[in-house]
């Protein structure tokens, strides 16, 4: 069995934790988060150019011609795929008719316009209203699932750690302006499955260490359950990662943006199970008297 | 936990292969009508356009609203009760007032269940209007329930109307749902280019034909109606309707054969047929407007009176839009304008790369993960690798049986199953070697590993699950994909770890149990 003392490392990570968190709360506070046309409204063409001449100035000069805003143009995986993102609202039936048209006469025929999305500015906001409250119920669904299976203060480790995850990872999308679409959505509820899955795995070895280790303090008993349950964590992360890595190359530019998050919420999954779950049950002083009392 | 019986054992063979056949069942084709089954690509993977609609009612409430007034006039008159002043305000509540006597007398009439006067929802315990009453004047709105009555009927409608038309163009297997009460989703698979049915979808396809008023000013009772095509500058056209469009029975295009023109050809009900007559009759030499959502398609001269009960609309037509007129009039009009709300096409293209990056994506995954666990777990690698084979053979499976969608998510979701399916047979195996050095019995210390690992296996899965379902239930289009492998992925997780690799494991440690097991 490993023995490393990650308990002498618990003020310090949790220190540094707690800053990222501040920053990560500041970031969406200030700089906000690059929402795509899913919670924003507006439209996106995903464009394939066939003819070789085709660029992305020479799209920027024909589409800047068609009066639709603010457009927004960047490559989009392969060297001829672009994305054409335009926050003008509504979806006049002939939209993406008058841009074809406009499109043939500029750069002539030699592009394949290979995806449209167009969405309305109320169903936007319904759709971001929608995410919220999937990621709240999420969040209160997990607090719930370990209320009943856990005591008091094993709920508030697991759901800290939640939070760290969640903020952090939209603190890193803040920073790095990275596009907030339905699919992150779908990624941060994975992400708070996955992490309470981590950090419930310790906490049921901690239970278990307490009855068994009833003169051990909390302090030393939480290293022993992480070191106990490190080779599992570790394993379990690594071949998650791998699935993960495996489609953020693979997977296509669609996939990227959910399995980037993913990455970074499994990380920080694996961490915060250790480096925050377990420190909360120390600071909450947690002991064998703790899950006793619930037995009787 | 490491006994099998042999009926258990069995058992586990015939659902296995039962699952492997409902999967392989997508690549081949079995002549056998249970395994026939196959996994629906989503709009995502094999090309197609959603488009979803939403109702403007506004139309409809005044409609209603007008409706009522005339209904009230009548029913009033009958019972003798005087009412005046009765319009309609900028809330859309109709206001009238009334002699000091009746005020009581009104307001009971209106809380009366049996009257029709304001009819009674059983369903909701409500009236379909809410009575206001402030001396003698009262104010009478569209009650909550009543307006979702109206926007319910308008919806019913509207969606038998979107899916005439949609049917008429004939595209493949199209899917069309209400959504919530004033919304309808149309899915179009295969559909690359959505321009024609949003074209065909956005019209009201109100028709009517009213004659043009002669003196061409401004007079009671008319309309100034600008041209469609803008080749003649706007008139004035009597508000009468001769005919409208619910009088059609038929509308086809048509070469005119004398002046090579597209026309459309129209017939007409009885009712139709006799009023068109009529006007027609007394109406010879006058313009005839054709009127098409607020806009005059022709207004032709009258030559002869028509009484065939059919006619044909000229206008400066190509034979496509001669056709989607033609499309349009047979299917009937919209209850109220629609407007697309949301739209997301992706072109087959898309699709193609979308399915061989998700499988690539998944094939190598797969194979990290396999190879991985080979390198920790040597024999027990093979065990654990033999359950993940087979979990992806019941995922696929079960899928396949329900005939689910997947979507470009939902192969996301199957590589996720794959990196964390995994974790069960870790924890397992990490808790037998630690059961190991303490227990001398490796039959002992196996058994407890799996007995111990039990909990935390539980609570691990339940998390995800619960993440899964919320998901389900709240995410929208390719994003339920995800949700569905992701939880269906958890419970193949569960059997081919508890049923697979622990029988699998029984089979080996049994065999074994004399040598040293190294895990």
């Amino acid at each position: 069995m490993n023995n490393f003392k990650f308990n002498s490392y618990y003020k310090i990570f949790s220190l540094i934790s707690g800053l990222l968190a501040i920053i990560s709360f500041l970031l969406l506070i200030f700089k906000g988060l690059n929402f795509g046309i899913d919670f924003k409204g507006g439209t996106l063409i995903e464009l394939r150019a066939i003819d070789k001449q085709i660029n992305i100035s020479s799209l920027r000069s024909s589409f800047s011609n068609m009066n639709l805003g603010d457009v927004a143009i960047k490559n989009f995986g392969e060297d001829h795929d672009y994305l054409i993102k335009f926050e003008k609202k509504g979806n006049k039936k002939d939209l993406i008719q008058n841009i074809k048209k406009n499109l043939d006469q500029s750069i002539g025929s030699g592009y394949e316009i290979r995806r449209v999305e167009n969405v309305g500015p109320k169903v936007s906001s319904e759709l971001l209203k929608g995410g919220l409250i999937a990621i709240a119920v999420s969040l209160g669904a997990m607090l719930f699932y370990i209320w009943i299976r856990f005591e008091w203060q094993f709920s508030i480790g697991a759901i800290l750690a939640l939070f760290h995850d969640v903020l952090i990872t939209m603190g890193i999308f803040s920073l790095l302006s990275l596009e907030v679409n339905l699919s992150i959505v779908a990624a941060i509820l994975t992400i708070v499955g996955y992490s309470m899955n981590d950090t419930v795995v310790i906490f049921d070895r901690v239970r278990e260490n307490l009855k068994k280790h009833i003169d051990l303090k909390i302090f030393d008993l939480t290293n022993l359950s992480i070191n106990e349950t490190l080779s599992r964590t570790i394993i379990t992360s690594l071949t998650t990662l791998l699935a993960l890595i495996s489609i953020f190359v693979f997977g296509g530019e669609i996939l990227k943006g959910f399995s980037f998050a993913m990455i970074l919420g499994v990380i920080l999954g694996t961490y915060s199970s250790i480096f925050i779950a377990n420190p909360i049950l120390v600071h909450l002083r947690v002991s064998y008297k703790t899950i006793v009392k619930e037995d009787n | 936990m490491l006994y099998f019986s042999k009926i258990r054992i069995i058992t586990i063979f015939v659902i296995s292969i039962i699952f492997v056949l409902f999967s392989l069942s997508n690549l081949t084709k079995f002549d056998d009508n249970y395994f026939s089954k196959k996994i629906n690509l989503g709009l995502d993977l094999q090309g197609g356009s959603y488009l979803l609609l939403e109702i403007d009612n506004s139309p409809v409430v005044t409609k209603e609203l007008q409706n009522k007034i005339t209904f009230l006039k009548t029913y009033f008159k009958d019972k003798e009760i005087n009412i005046f002043n009765i319009k309609i305000n900028e809330q859309n509540s109709i206001i009238f007032e009334t002699d000091k006597i009746n005020i009581d007398l009104i307001n009971s009439i209106f809380l009366n269940k049996e009257e029709p006067i304001n009819p009674y929802y059983d369903k909701y315990k409500s009236y379909q209007f809410d009575i206001e009453n402030q001396s003698n004047q009262f104010k009478i709105t569209l009650s909550k329930y009543g307006i979702i009555e109206l926007k319910n009927a308008s919806l019913d409608q509207a969606i038998e109307i979107v899916r005439r038309r949609v049917d008429e163009v004939g595209t493949n297997e199209p899917n069309i749902l209400k959504r919530g009460n004033d919304r309808i989703l149309v899915e179009l698979p295969g559909l690359d280019d959505p321009a024609r049915i949003k074209n065909l979808l956005g019209k009201t396809a109100n028709l009517s034909f009213r004659f043009v008023s002669k003196s061409n000013e401004a007079e009671l009772g008319t309309d100034l109606i600008e041209f469609e095509d803008q080749s003649e500058s706007a008139v004035y056209v009597s508000k009468r309707i001769i005919l409208s469009g619910e009088n059609l029975l038929d509308a086809q295009p048509k070469m005119d054969s004398q002046t090579n023109d597209t026309i459309v050809t129209f017939s007409l009900d009885r009712v139709g047929a006799k009023r068109f007559g009529k006007a027609t009759i007394s109406g010879v030499g006058k313009r005839l407007a054709i009127v098409l959502d607020g806009k005059i398609i022709s207004a032709p001269v009258i030559r002869e009176a028509i009484v065939s009960g059919s006619g044909q609309i000229t206008g400066n037509f190509t034979f496509q839009s001669a056709t989607d007129l033609a499309l349009l009039l047979r299917s009937g009009a919209l209850p109220a304008p629609m407007n697309i709300v949301e739209e997301r096409t992706v072109g087959p293209g898309l699709g193609k790369d979308s399915i061989k990056a998700g499988i690539l994506a998944l094939i190598i995954g797969f194979s990290l993960v396999i190879l991985f666990m080979v390198f920790k777990y040597k024999i027990f690698g093979f065990i654990a690798n033999t359950a993940l084979i087979f979990n992806l053979f019941f995922l696929i499976g079960i899928l396949t049986l329900f005939e689910a969608t997947l979507t470009l998510p939902g192969i996301a979701g199957i590589i996720l199953t794959v990196g964390m399916a995994v974790d069960a047979n870790v924890l397992i195996f990490e808790r037998i070697k630690e059961e190991k050095n303490n227990e001398k019995n490796q039959l002992v210390a196996f058994d407890s590993g799996y007995t111990k690992s039990k909990s935390a296996i539980l609570d691990a899965n339940v998390t995800t699950f619960i993440a899964a379902i919320i998901l389900f239930f709240l995410g929208s289009g390719p994003i339920k994909g995800f949700s569905i492998t992701l939880g269906v992925g958890i419970l193949t997780t569960l059997f081919s770890v508890y049923f697979i690799a622990r029988l699998l494991t029984s089979l080996y440690v049994v065999k074994n149990k004399d040598k040293e097991i190294k895990i």
